[in-house]
């Protein structure tokens, strides 16, 4: 008798490891997983990392800088995935627009250089929404023709040189100032967190974009221009993208041809963690930021652990993989 | 040019179809229907599966554009190119697949791509919801029309079936339209979602609302409806009041047995199995 409930257990349960996962993600706070994570991970960095100084206002500073871009992108991002999209050229549009911003800052100052980096994004991200939709191919194959197409003209606008940008507005702007003591890494990224939060919540904007990612069928019936919404997101993730390259090339005053060529991945990481499904109709924006400043934390204490540069990559693939096992679960 | 005394009685009001015809590669998929829904009455549209149902419903809905024939509503003959302009014209319709967004709330459904703004002026001008007006409005919609759902807050896909197809239903009606198009409105409910339906599309008649639902159901068309329209191979081939039927006429109506208006126009076709309706 004991044999066979044994085997039917066997047969049934996952084992113990399954089991545990699987409470976790039948969990109600399933959806908050980003935050109890966050939580943790800083708690427990906290005061392992006590006498290494994790817990300064300077390794604050640093891990804000470091994730600005990926933040930014991140807050765009759940846009494009929010619409059943997916944009994997946000990392070569970094590059381009950097590059060409970059030149364009010194031959024509700060104001006009920075407008033009911000418009090749867009324009990067206008070329691949007309193309899906122009093409009806799925924005995942050409975003993924796209990368590439950047990134040659990346190459060529730079002649594969570093181009140093020696502007002190731009770099105060976009880099390392500060307003009102707070460091414009933070502003940028909270700048792009409430815009984007109250854009996709509270508009009708955002409205149209969940309803084309749920159901484009239905979204058309009732009278929503999803090939509209569709363009806008993949623009607005080239914008994000140019705007991340613009605030690159601020913190290292200069831009290379090599930049955000790991951002589209981190990116993507970011703002699952934070909830946002692949498959469209949901989106978290404030996820996605903290799924942004969570992996900068995770970095920043793997490194100040003394892990090597491998070691904290593979960690922190693990913990990628641990954590959409909570955040993304599947519907049977 | 139907010639049913009891559908063309009054002109004014209502949807009127005269002289549809559409085809896709030759092949019609209507051809000549004409027809009359009245405010106040449900009209079951039945046929077998090819009979040109969904291409009739989507020219009335805007989706497709006929090539010949008119759509008159309220007297005056419509031009519909899309959705919209059906919408501005008080039809609307309630598609097969539910056409409802899983993951917002009844409220959002309710008011999908007509979401009611903030009064307040710059803001207006970005798009900016007044969320708590559409849930208030929702909860009153809900309420007229009896439908219960736990709240105008909840998510569509944690509700029933029937409760979701009533919110489609809901979303059509709430916007004192006075055609609704149903497309197989109980085609995947159970038999409790089916009433709930069924009672629900009575009610909107009650109303004043001239309602066409598609159904392959003769029981439906017994139980609710008062006119039944049945295509065959994309013409109409009945247009009467159900009392005048039983569900055996009906059926014979939908596999060719008989027809009223086929005498001299589709007279060869009769001949043939039904392979598509292809005419020369």
């Amino acid at each position: 008798m004991s044999t066979q409930q044994v085997l039917e257990r066997a047969g049934t349960a996952p084992g113990p490891l399954g089991e545990a996962v699987a409470r976790l993600r039948r969990a109600p706070w399933s959806g908050a997983a980003v935050y109890v994570g966050f939580v943790l991970v800083f708690a427990y960095f906290a005061i392992t990392l006590a006498d290494r100084g994790f817990l300064t206002g300077h390794n604050f500073l640093t891990i804000l800088q470091q994730t600005a871009p990926i933040t930014v992108m991140a807050c765009a991002t759940v846009f494009v995935l929010s619409a059943a999209e997916i944009d994997l050229s946000i990392g070569a549009v970094v590059a381009l627009s950097a590059v060409v911003g970059a030149q364009a800052v010194n031959a024509f100052g700060a104001p006009v250089g920075a407008a033009v980096g911000f418009a090749v994004g867009v324009l990067a991200g206008l070329l691949n929404g007309t193309l899906v939709v122009a093409l009806r191919v799925p924005s995942f194959l050409i975003t993924l023709g796209t990368t590439e197409l950047f990134a040659g003209a990346t190459e060529i606008f730079s002649h594969l040189q570093d181009i140093p940008v020696s502007n002190v507005g731009f770099a105060t702007i976009f880099g390392s100032g500060a307003f009102a003591s707070l460091p414009v890494a933070l502003l940028w990224s909270v700048a792009a967190l409430v815009v984007a939060h109250l854009t996709l919540r509270w508009t009708a904007f955002g409205q149209r974009v969940l309803a084309t990612g749920d159901n484009r069928i239905s979204a058309r019936a009732v009278g929503i221009n999803t090939s509209r919404v569709r363009i806008a997101v993949l623009a607005v993730s080239g914008g994000a993208a140019g705007l991340a390259g613009l605030i690159y090339t601020g913190q290292i005053q200069g831009a290379i041809y090599t930049l955000g060529v790991n951002d589209m991945l981190a990116t993507l990481a970011a703002v699952v963690i934070g909830g946002t499904t692949l498959r469209g109709g949901y989106g978290s924006v404030v996820g996605a930021f903290v799924g942004s400043i969570l992996m900068g934390v995770i970095r920043n204490g793997l490194l100040l652990a003394g892990l090597t540069a491998s070691q904290q990559t593979l960690v922190t693939g693990l913990i990628i993989v641990l954590a959409v096992a909570i955040s993304q679960r599947e519907k049977a | 040019m139907t010639t049913t005394a009891d559908s063309t009685t009054d002109s004014a009001t209502g949807l009127r179809v005269e002289g549809l015809y559409k085809s896709y590669a030759g092949v019609h998929a209507l051809a000549d229907v004409g027809f009359a829904l009245q405010p106040g009455q449900v009209t079951a549209l039945v046929g077998d599966n090819g009979a040109g149902k969904s291409t009739l419903v989507k020219c009335l809905s805007g989706l497709v554009q006929p090539d010949e024939g008119q759509i008159i509503v309220d007297g005056r003959p419509a031009a519909m190119h899309s959705p919209r302009d059906a919408a501005a014209l008080g039809i609307e319709t309630v598609h097969q697949d539910l056409a409802l967004v899983q993951h917002s709330t009844v409220a959002q459904n309710l008011y999908l791509n007509r979401e009611i703004r903030t009064k307040i002026p710059v803001l207006r001008q970005l798009g900016w919801l007044d969320h708590r007006a559409m849930q208030r409005r929702t909860e009153e919609i809900l309420r007229e029309l009896g439908i219960r759902v736990p709240s105008a807050k909840a998510r569509v896909r944690d509700l029933s079936g029937g409760q979701r197809q009533c919110i489609a239903i809901g979303r059509a009606v709430g916007w004192s339209q006075r055609i609704v198009l149903l497309d197989e409105p109980t085609a995947a409910l159970g038999v409790a979602q089916t009433a709930l339906v069924l009672e629900l599309v009575r009610k909107l008649a009650d109303r004043g609302v001239a309602v066409l639902v598609i159904t392959h159901n003769m029981e439906h068309v017994m139980q609710v409806c008062d006119q039944v329209l049945v295509l065959r191979l994309g013409r109409l081939v009945a247009d009467r009041a159900v009392s005048e039927l039983d569900s055996t006429a009906l059926v014979e109506y939908i596999t060719g047995l008989r027809s009223d208006f086929a005498t001299t126009t589709n007279g060869g076709d009769r001949a043939e199995p039904a392979v598509g309706g292809e005419r020369a």
